[in-house]
């Protein structure tokens, strides 16, 4: 394969296996909101959970590094559709949006656990 | 109006797969900037929460909870398509993806509702 | 069913504008039959194509009432009462009146290696297929395209990315990459993956919904997806 078609096919799999990963991450997320809603949210009760939970912040970290492979290369596709923007300048776009949702989602799990 | 050759449950699909992951992308700098929060303290969060609780912020939140449960199915189905054995049954699909995205919507409502 | 068809009939290249004419409505009519009683009484001009009127040749196919259809096989009665409107396919250039331009339709047939590429010497052997293996019945589920761009009129991806290969010409390369004698399997995995092909689809199904030979492009573009994926993660030239 030449490396265009390569690179490509690579970033389809890849948004497609970060999106198998989220599949498991969101069931779980969406299972715990709507248990944790019950009575009302209180920080004591969230931060109870999530402190020292080194099992809960590891789950949260690889949602936060799926969810910033997945969403970056969704959006390029966005963008490649609906204003025809392509090329390098793009793919650099994604990958900066991918570094600041790692970064940004690290901070906040890294303040919930830590 | 939309396009006569669009108008087929498997599109409906996918226009609502795409607004919903493009909703979910721009909210989640929010989501993390709340949850960020917590490293002020609990109080800074509890600020927060307390303030979620405005009829507005709780609408919303029902929105998103709808918007990721309707990515969720909708996404699972775009992975059978791809990468399982090709099912005749897409409006099914289609039908249960709609479905799972309003009982979520519906339970979170109601689990907020009993507070 | 009122006794006349009252026809809006596309008239012009990419400027124009619709004629209406007033048609005699017939028993077991087709879209086609309307477009020739126009063309052969009422207006010689009118240019469009066709050529077996059977379904079989894939060169009638029209816009009618927004959706593209074969227009040879699409029965008048069964599209309603109203107004009935034919317009050239969409996604293609518009030459004159109905008829397009299939030029870049079929030169993407050839880009994405819809050529077969024999592996065998010249005078070797027949090559035995077994009729029930996997490769050929998922080629023999794709063979039966006739070619008619229907489908590559309904497709999104086309409008939104006019290089995008399209859901017939991916269809044609998945019967080859199951076709076992052909030689030609890399370049063709190389030509049908990317942003321009077969993973730029998001089986909105337009093309399955469409295709008057009931084909599924959209199966046979998530083949392709899966089979360059393999390729690309075994790497290689
Ligand atoms: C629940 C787990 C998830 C699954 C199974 C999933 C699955 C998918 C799939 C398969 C696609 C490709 C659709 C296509 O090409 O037609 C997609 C697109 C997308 N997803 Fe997700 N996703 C999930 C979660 C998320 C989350 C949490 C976000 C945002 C934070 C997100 C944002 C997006 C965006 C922006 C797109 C591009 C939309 C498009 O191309 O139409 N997804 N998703
Ligand atoms: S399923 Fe794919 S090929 Fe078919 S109409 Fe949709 S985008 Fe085009
Ligand atoms: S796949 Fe179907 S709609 Fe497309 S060109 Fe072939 S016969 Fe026509
Ligand atoms: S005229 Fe040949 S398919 Fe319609």
């Amino acid at each position: 394969m030449n490396f265009r078609a390569r690179a490509e096919t690579i970033a389809w799999g890849a948004q497609r296996a970060s999106a198998a990963v989220l599949g498991v991450c969101v069931l779980v997320h969406l299972a715990t909101i709507l248990y944790a809603v019950r009575g009302g949210l209180t920080a004591a009760e969230i931060l109870g959970r999530t402190r020292g939970s080194a099992a809960l912040a590891l789950f949260y970290g690889l949602f936060v590094v799926a969810v910033s492979i997945h969403a970056p290369l969704g959006l390029r596709t966005i963008a490649r559709e609906t204003f025809g923007w392509r090329g390098g300048a793009l793919d650099l776009a994604a990958a900066a949006v991918a570094v600041f949702l790692v970064w940004f989602g690290w901070r906040a799990v890294g303040g919930l656990f830590g | 109006m939309n396009r006569p050759h669009r108008n087929h449950p498997a599109w409906w699909a996918f226009a609502v797969h795409r607004l919903s992951g493009l909703a979910l992308a721009l909210f989640l700098p929010l989501h993390f900037w709340a949850l960020g929060q917590a490293i002020g303290g609990e109080a800074a969060l509890d600020g927060f929460l307390r303030w979620t609780e405005n009829p507005l912020a709780k609408f919303a939140e029902t929105g998103l909870v709808v918007l990721l449960a309707a990515h969720l199915a909708g996404g699972l189905r775009v992975l059978a398509i791809e990468f399982l054995p090709w099912s005749p049954r897409q409006k099914a699909a289609v039908a249960v993806s709609a479905g799972f995205a309003l009982a979520a919507g519906l339970l979170f409502l109601f689990n907020v509702g009993v507070a | 069913m009122s006794a006349t068809i009252e026809a809006r009939i596309w008239r012009g290249g990419a400027a124009g504008k619709f004629e209406t004419f007033s048609v005699p409505r017939r028993e077991s009519q087709t879209v086609l039959d309307v477009v020739t009683f126009i063309q052969r009484k009422l207006d010689p001009t009118l240019s469009y194509r066709f050529a077996c009127r059977v379904g079989m040749c894939g060169s009638c196919a029209m816009t009618v009432n927004g959706r593209p259809r074969w227009t040879c096989r699409t029965h008048v009665a069964r599209l309603g009462d109203g107004p009935l409107t034919v317009e050239p396919l969409a996604n293609l250039p518009r030459i004159k009146d109905l008829a397009v331009d299939m030029a870049p339709f079929f030169d993407k047939w050839a880009k994405a290696g819809g050529k077969f590429v024999p592996s065998a010497a010249e005078g070797a052997d027949f090559a035995r297929v077994e009729p029930e293996s996997e490769a050929r019945r998922q080629a023999d589920a794709g063979i039966e395209c006739i070619g008619c761009a229907v489908c590559y009129s309904a497709c999104d991806l086309v409008s939104w990315n006019p290089d995008y290969l399209g859901p017939a010409a991916l269809n044609r390369a998945w019967t080859l990459v199951n076709d076992v004698r052909d030689g030609g399997q890399e370049a063709r995995l190389s030509a049908v993956a990317g942003d321009a092909g077969c993973h730029a689809c998001h089986s909105q199904q337009s093309c399955r919904e469409h295709c008057p030979k009931s084909l599924n492009p959209t199966a046979s573009i998530a083949g392709l997806k899966r089979a360059s994926l393999r390729a690309a993660w075994k790497g290689g030239a």
